[in-house]
């Protein structure tokens, strides 16, 4: 399943990572890199026969270079990833910049000229949208919803403040002579305000990433980097469009028309991505039969959504963050749950690639003896100015804030903020993109912004985790929320609409309860498939959640044994039994109805009669295992089961995965694992071989025995609630012996834990821990143990073939010659009477179940 | 007229006090409160089942419950109104009151235990100091009742799911024959650590009035 994933993963990493940095590298016939000189004259030579090999370089040169360069990037992420002393002191953003320091100069040292740099085509149009795009998937939108306001606030008015301010504190310190002699204008430093304004998401979220803050004070900052970052985009073309201009033309009305542009252009953005977000969300619908296309979709249409904003003069990064915002919870109930998780990791992947890629050649950029022009006056001012302002921006704006909000932000939490306004790629790319033409100083603000850049990255950045712990700024909880919390934030939504509609207040609680109303009666209707509908529930996916990791830690345990059917004897199952008494087999049904559809095709199968003959080459298989092998025979044989015979094939197929679906292989483990069982467990019963397992088993069997002596209380539970179970999966699927429980101990253990398996996957499994259930072998396996083992008891004997409710289940195979039924019978009936006696725990459940069987004791 | 203004100032002064909230937030509520009871001194059960938008809200009867429940009066009796005046309702609200910058960390562990005790009694309908497992479901059973696609079964599978998380985390080592009563009020402090009270458990009470507002609401 996970393999799915994994392969589109690379496919779309190495596509759309390949393309990015295409243009990053500029043709530089005479040097391409290190490698690239010693192969010219190879390539010429080689035209007066056939050759049989040869050397191509120019052809691949390109792509090549790109392929190597993200190599080298992700191989720096590793090296630097490798060692955690260093990345919980300085955050990765930064190592990553003096790893491009340190490849930079070694290109210097090459070429003697800075041949590759991060160009802004390649930044903003292949590197950037990656980034964002998994912002805007993966963005908390409840957190990002309720605080949208002051994210708002902060985005516009801040990064206008911020482009304002420090633009003409700049021009006042020019006016008083503070730079020297440099050919700047008041536009041109508004320009420069407005694209050093701007607060990076890349650099934040990498930072903030790692320290952990609240999620509250994170939806802040983040948000604000991602929204600022369009609204730096579209000052920084009102300004250019401005200086372009020049300073005498602009009147009232331009300065209007600008304003006037500044909101359609930001707004028209937002609302490109939303009409993108619906359109991916209605594509899903309908994208059940191309289910390996189906990631794709999320890809091809967000990176549109860049384009045509792009296209349109529109604030592309806004048009994809809302993309995203919009279609992530549709998709995610739409999908497949593995496209889910392909498009989850190819998100992540290209993400963190093009991160790296950004910061290593952010590093790269800067060991270019062109670009670098000092003016110490300029640098320092700046740098100074933007740390300020930022300051007084946030403390002034949460001021504001703070009059109307309900939960206020907290001092420490505002000096958070203020110091977590980090600048980055953005800032550098629009420096790159000035036109020199109209722009003198060019090289300087490029310089000027990539030592901000550095400074507020690596300085600030390394500085931040201090600083937080300082000042104990309110961290986020780290652990998964668990069930009775999603329950209970469930209650208070509801409880807060309540409130305020008791209370006659309109407030987000009654907007949110009027917004989810009307999103469950239209938007998922028309945006969700109908099936998709029904688990997207928080509530019910946590539950869905825990029952899943119950039952993968559950395998992981059995396998850590070395046998399932063992597990079930002795493991954290049974403690939920004596902590909860016989609710806990409620449960399952509902995961049943959850799961079942996987296991069909297992369901299916049992159903199905076994063929006898492949049974027979079976047993001759299985003797030659057991008779060799001693310790691990469980283990072991569990591993040949799914690894051995031909019919293990690899099918190939484009658009489709199936990883072993052969019937007859299916049909093979199935009773290959059956067999196996059924030797375990006779041996167990027998009380003599598999060594290791065997002597857990007897331990547990003489605890049993000894609780039995004391008391009947454990039995009886345990009689219970597979009487439940028995009913629960009645129809056709339950397989846990009703009547087994009733008997000596030892059997008890085997059935006991299978009550409390959370998983229907087990189900099966279960079944075969009972040996009667298939005639067929039966016999064969008397025979074996007799011969090779201890011959089972008297007692063992006797018990074996009575399972009526098996027989029932697998009806094809009732082919019992010994009928003990009637004694069965009497057995079972000697039990019950026996549960009524005890109030704590009510009688083996006759279907259908009493709904509050616990109420008597809690 | 003057001599009725000063006196019901001094009362809303009192409930100030008491409360905590401003004066022209209990002039607000109280405007609401007379709303609701039709100009009555006190309201009933049907005034508050009568609102129309809460007619869609799952813990509707919880919710109301609270109102009328004389744990949430802060002064320990148990035990149910049948009507309520205007400052019981105000007590109950005051449970959904802001904290702001002011309040100091004592106060809003204060405050935050108060909201927990709250929800505690919500769940705790008999009041012996346990939530149990019936009385846990039932309130999961509510909860999920208007989403329609989950099933009784599962509102209630989810519940135990929810108790057996809650009995492993406050007891972890039980012994076999132990068997797990109920949530304390202890232990379900401890469970709702993690959970961000403080700005979650409160609502907007506008200083303006309101009332024009709800002319559009009720269109709606």
């Amino acid at each position: 399943m996970h393999l799915s994933g994994l392969v589109q993963l690379w496919l779309l990493g190495s596509l759309m990572l390949t393309w990015p940095v295409s243009g990053l590298i500029r043709m530089h016939p005479e040097s391409t890199g290190t490698s690239a000189e010693t192969d010219h004259g190879h390539h010429n030579s080689s035209v007066e026969e056939v050759p049989i090999v040869t050397f191509k370089w120019p052809h691949v040169k390109t792509p090549y270079l790109i392929t190597l360069w993200i190599f080298v990037a992700f191989l720096g992420k590793m090296v630097i990833e490798a060692n955690h002393h260093v990345t919980s002191v300085i955050p990765e953003s930064a190592l990553l910049i003096c790893f491009g320091f340190i490849l930079g100069g070694m290109i210097w040292g090459a070429d003697k000229k800075q041949t590759f740099t991060l160009t802004p085509e390649v930044f903003f149009l292949y590197l950037l949208p990656q980034v964002i795009l998994d912002a805007g998937y993966t963005m908390p939108n409840k957190l990002f919803f309720t605080n949208l306001g002051a994210i708002l606030i902060y985005a516009i008015i801040g990064t206008c403040w911020n482009a304002a301010s420090v633009g003409l504190s700049l021009w006042g310190c020019h006016e008083g002579g503070a730079m020297g002699d440099i050919e700047i204008g008041l536009l041109q430093y508004l320009l420069f305000g407005s694209l050093i304004a701007a607060v990076d998401p890349v650099a934040v979220l990498a930072v903030f990433e790692q320290v952990h803050v609240n999620e509250v004070l994170f939806i802040m900052v983040f948000g604000e980097s991602l929204l600022n970052d369009g609204v730096t985009v579209v000052l920084f073309n009102v300004f250019d469009a401005f200086v372009s201009l020049g300073g005498p033309k602009i009147n009232a009305a331009e300065i209007v028309k600008g304003i006037v542009s500044f909101f359609v252009v930001a707004f028209g953005g937002s609302l490109l991505g939303m009409v993108f977000g619906l359109l991916i969300s209605l594509l899903t619908r309908c994208t059940k039969n191309i289910k390996i296309i189906e990631p794709g979709f999320i890809f091809v249409l967000g990176y549109l959504s860049y384009l045509t904003a792009e296209m349109l003069s529109l604030s592309a990064i806004l048009s994809i963050v809302f993309c995203g915002v919009c279609c992530q919870k549709y998709i995610n109930a739409n999908m497949d749950e593995n496209s889910v998780n392909t498009v989850r990791y190819a998100m992540k992947v290209l993400a963190n690639g093009s991160e790296t890629i950004i910061f290593v050649f952010l590093g790269i950029s800067a060991i270019d003896k062109e670009i670098w022009v000092w003016n110490t006056g300029f640098i320092l001012l700046t740098l100074l100015f933007i740390i300020i302002y930022r300051i007084i921006g946030v403390f002034f704006l949460t001021w504001i804030l703070n009059k109307f909000r309900l939960v206020p932000v907290s001092f420490i939490d505002q000096v958070i903020m203020s110091y977590g306004g980090l600048r980055g790629a953005v800032a550098y790319g629009l420096a790159v993109m000035l036109d020199e033409s109209k722009i003198k100083e060019k090289n300087l603000m490029i310089s000027t912004t990539l030592i901000v850049v550095y400074f507020t990255v690596i300085f600030q950045g390394i500085t931040m985790k201090p600083l937080v712990r300082w000042l104990k700024v309110r961290r986020a909880n780290t652990s998964e929320l668990t069930l009775i919390e999603k329950v209970q934030n469930k209650v208070f939504d509801h409880m807060l609409v309540a409130i305020e509609d008791i209370s006659g207040q309109i407030g987000h609680n009654y907007m949110r309860d009027k917004w989810k109303h009307f999103e469950d009666k239209w938007m998922t209707n028309v945006l969700m498939k109908p099936s998709a509908r029904k688990v997207r529930d928080q509530v019910f996916k946590v539950f869905h959640r825990l029952n899943l990791k119950d039952a993968v830690s559950y395998v992981a345990e059995g396998e850590r044994r070395g046998s399932l059917e063992f597990v079930r004897n002795e493991t954290a199952i049974v403690d939920f039994k004596k902590k909860i008494g016989e609710d806990f087999t409620e449960v399952m049904p509902d995961i049943m109805a959850d799961t079942s559809s996987d296991y069909d095709a297992m369901t299916d199968m049992r159903r199905d009669p076994v063929p006898s003959v492949s049974l027979e080459i079976h047993e001759q298989g299985m003797k030659g295992v057991r008779e060799t092998e001693d310790v691990n025979t469980h283990h072991l044989l569990q591993q040949h089961l799914y690894k051995s015979r031909k019919q293990h094939r690899h099918r190939y197929s484009r658009s489709h995965f199936h990883v072993n679906e052969d019937e007859k292989e299916v049909q093979e483990i199935f009773q290959r694992t059956m067999r196996n069982r059924l030797e375990s467990f006779k041996s167990a019963k027998m009380g003599v071989a598999p060594p290791k397992t065997i002597s857990k088993h007897q331990k547990k069997d003489q605890q049993q025995q000894q609780k039995m002596a004391n008391g009947k209380q454990l039995d009886k539970s345990k009689t219970y609630n597979s009487g439940d179970e028995d009913f629960e999966f009645s129809e056709g699927d339950s397989a846990t012996g009703f009547e087994a429980s009733g008997t000596s101990s030892p059997w008890r253990v085997t059935y006991r834990a299978g009550a409390g398996i959370e998983n229907p996957a087990f189900m099966p499994d279960m079944d075969l821990t009972d040996p009667l259930q298939v005639p067929p072998w039966l016999a064969d396996t008397e025979l074996d143990s007799s011969s090779s083992m201890v011959a089972p008891s008297q007692r063992a004997q006797v018990r074996l073939p009575w399972t009526p409710s098996n027989l029932r289940r697998l009806a094809p195979l009732r082919i019992s010659t010994r009928s003990t039924d009637s004694f069965m019978m009497a057995d079972r009936e000697a039990t019950q009477p026996r549960n009524e006696d005890d109030e704590r725990f009510p009688p083996p459940p006759p279907p259908p179940p009493a709904p509050h069987r616990d109420e008597g004791h809690m | 007229m003057g001599a009725s203004q000063t006196r019901s100032d001094n009362r809303y002064q009192d409930l100030m006090d008491k409360t905590g909230f401003s004066l022209e937030q209990i002039k607000n509520l109280h405007k609401r409160f007379l709303h609701l009871s039709g100009n009555e001194e006190t309201i009933s059960r049907e005034n508050l089942e009568s609102i129309s938008a809460l007619s869609n809200n799952p813990l509707r009867k919880q919710i109301i419950d609270a109102f009328f429940d004389k744990r949430n009066q802060r002064d320990d009796k148990a035990g149910f109104f049948h009507e309520i005046g205007f400052e019981q309702f105000l007590m109950v609200m005051s449970h959904f009151r802001p904290p702001n910058l002011k309040t100091t960390a004592e106060e809003k562990e204060a405050m935050r235990k108060e909201k927990l005790r709250f929800l505690f009694n919500m769940h705790d309908t008999d009041n012996d100091g346990i939530i149990t497992l019936t009385e846990y479901r039932k309130v999961v059973e509510e909860l999920l009742s208007k989403s329609g696609a989950i099933g009784l079964e599962a509102a209630k599978a989810i519940a135990d799911a929810a108790m057996l998380e809650v009995a492993s985390t406050n007891v972890p080592h039980m012994a076999p024959e132990d068997f797990y009563e109920g949530i304390t009020f202890e232990h379900f402090e401890q469970i709702l650590k993690g959970l961000e009270m403080e700005s979650r458990m409160h609502i907007r009470f506008l200083d303006v009035d309101t009332t024009t507002m709800r002319c559009g609401k009720a269109t709606m």
